[in-house]
């Protein structure tokens, strides 16, 4: 062999589990998660800057853990559990960090919030205390031209300081 | 960018992995955690036909560690490092330098078999390997064969890899007693590529440097051990005040050359302090 002719989109099946619910579709095989997530299921929380890793405008959650939209395939995702901004919006941390983002300005033009704010629920999750530094160091995949990052710091601190008790 | 058409297939084991890219016959590119892969597909920097899923590949995970060797399946991943209690024990070099790579969610998905096979010249965990000594073993519809970290690094993003072969797990020897490691990088923000970074190994008896393992990344072309710097260190007094009397033999290892927004002797004098802090850090 060796001759690999294609001819028009390649396909791929996905079965995964999208925002707790089963997810079976076909998708192109090329196309990534982030754009499959906005145009084929038009779930647009999930942005789109730089495509190749750099911004983190998006951020979804992977079994848990935040992956980059852009540089996962839609492919990549079957037989695991992808979580978005939308089905995490009623969760109780994510809520949470919401409002806090929102009390202090956190979220000013939107575009780098989601994926912020996925970030920033994975690192609430782990429940541990952390040092400013250590809280930037986590979000530093995810620009943002706007805040300036010290409204984001505070907080996803409050969080952290109310989970801690 | 968008990447341009290929076909994606998922193999249910490691045989039929090797199968599916020795079918496509020089026209399949295995995929891991797709953190460099994809990002140069979305980048059209490349192009091939096939895409071979090998990120659920069973075969490729886990640590282990025997008989003074420490086994990492390829797909182990970047956070994996940091989390490993086997490589935190065994290998904390690995565990110093992982943080240093990309941002936590390029680390979630990105794996050390990858990160050898790319073979960037500033990417750590290459240095790594090849300061610790470990070996690589390579699978391929042909069969196994291993290969020492320091002959596998060819040159710039080039490795002695074949087509159709496969990273399947990277062993290193434990570092033995009485022998210190140390990591330090710098770049412009942290979570960048490292401009200059020193992975070093090294032996230190009563405040002497008996002998030194050193490796740069990012001001070099590929990893591989600064033979010059190495040998001018040993019976060297730790701690250094100054590292400038060894500046020559970093020129000579490192060959810095201009680069848009670094010059040559910046680079030279990046790496000799860095040279400093690292042997520095590694004295008790
Ligand atoms: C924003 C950003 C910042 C980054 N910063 C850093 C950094 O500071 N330092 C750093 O080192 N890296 C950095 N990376 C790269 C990251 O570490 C990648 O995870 C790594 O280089 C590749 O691992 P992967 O599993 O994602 O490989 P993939 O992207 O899946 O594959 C990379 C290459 O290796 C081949 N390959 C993969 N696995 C195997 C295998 N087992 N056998 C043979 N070939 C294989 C693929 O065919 C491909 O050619 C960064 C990436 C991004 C997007
Ligand atoms: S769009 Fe994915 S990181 Fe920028
Ligand atoms: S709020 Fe505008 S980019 Fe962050």
């Amino acid at each position: 062999m060796g001759d690999v002719e294609l001819i028009g989109d390649e396909e791929v099946e996905v079965v995964a589990t999208l925002n707790g619910k089963p997810l079976k579709r076909r998708a192109k095989a090329r196309q990534h998660l982030a754009d499959f997530l906005r145009q084929e299921l038009e779930l647009t929380g999930t942005h789109l800057g730089c495509e190749h890793g750099i911004c983190g405008a998006c951020t979804v959650l992977i079994d848990g853990r935040t992956a980059r939209g852009c540089l996962t395939l839609t492919a990549q995702i079957s037989g695991k559990s992808v979580e978005t901004i939308e089905g995490l919006s009623d969760n109780g941390r994510l809520a949470e960090l919401q409002q806090e983002f929102i009390a202090r300005n956190a979220a000013q033009c939107g575009f780098c919030s989601s994926g912020m704010l996925l970030t920033a629920y994975e690192l609430v999750q782990g429940g541990e205390k952390l040092s400013r530094s250590e809280i930037r160091e986590h979000i530093s995949g995810n620009m943002c031209r706007c805040t300036g990052y010290h409204a984001i710091v505070d907080a996803i601190e409050a969080v952290l300081a109310k989970g801690l008790r | 960018m968008k990447a341009r058409n290929f076909r994606y297939v998922r193999p249910a084991s490691l045989q039929e992995a090797y199968r599916m890219l020795a079918e496509a016959g020089g026209e399949a590119v295995p995929i891991a955690g797709g953190q460099s892969l994809l990002a140069g597909l979305n980048m059209r920097l490349s192009s091939p036909k096939v895409l071979v899923d090998i990120g659920n590949l069973a075969e490729l995970t886990g640590q282990s560690y025997a008989d003074g060797m420490v086994r990492l399946g390829a797909l182990t991943r970047h956070r994996d490092l940091l989390s490993s209690a086997i490589v935190r024990a065994h290998l904390p070099l690995l565990a110093e330098a992982a943080p240093h790579i990309g941002h936590i969610a390029i680390r979630n998905r990105g794996t050390i078999g990858g990160s050898l096979a790319y073979a960037d010249p500033a990417a750590e965990l290459p240095a790594c390997a090849v300061a610790l000594g470990a070996t690589l073993v390579l699978g391929s519809a042909k069969g196994e064969r291993q290969v020492k970290a320091e002959d596998f690094f060819k040159g710039l993003f080039e490795t002695d890899l074949r087509a159709g072969e496969l990273i399947v797990e990277v062993k290193f020897p434990e570092v033995p007693t009485g022998t210190s490691t140390g990591f330090a990088e710098l770049s412009r923000r942290h979570g960048d590529f490292a401009l200059v970074g020193v992975a070093a190994l090294a032996i230190l008896r009563a405040g002497d440097i008996e002998s030194a393992r050193i490796v740069y990344f990012g001001c070099v072309d590929r990893a591989r051990v600064a033979v010059s710097v190495s040998a001018a260190l040993s019976g060297v007094a730790v701690p250094l005040e100054d590292a400038s009397p060894y500046a020559a033999a970093i020129r000579n290892d490192v060959k810095p050359d201009d680069t848009p927004g670094l010059r040559a002797d910046t680079k030279l004098h990046m790496a000799t302090v860095l040279t400093r802090r690292v042997l520095n850090s590694m004295v008790e």
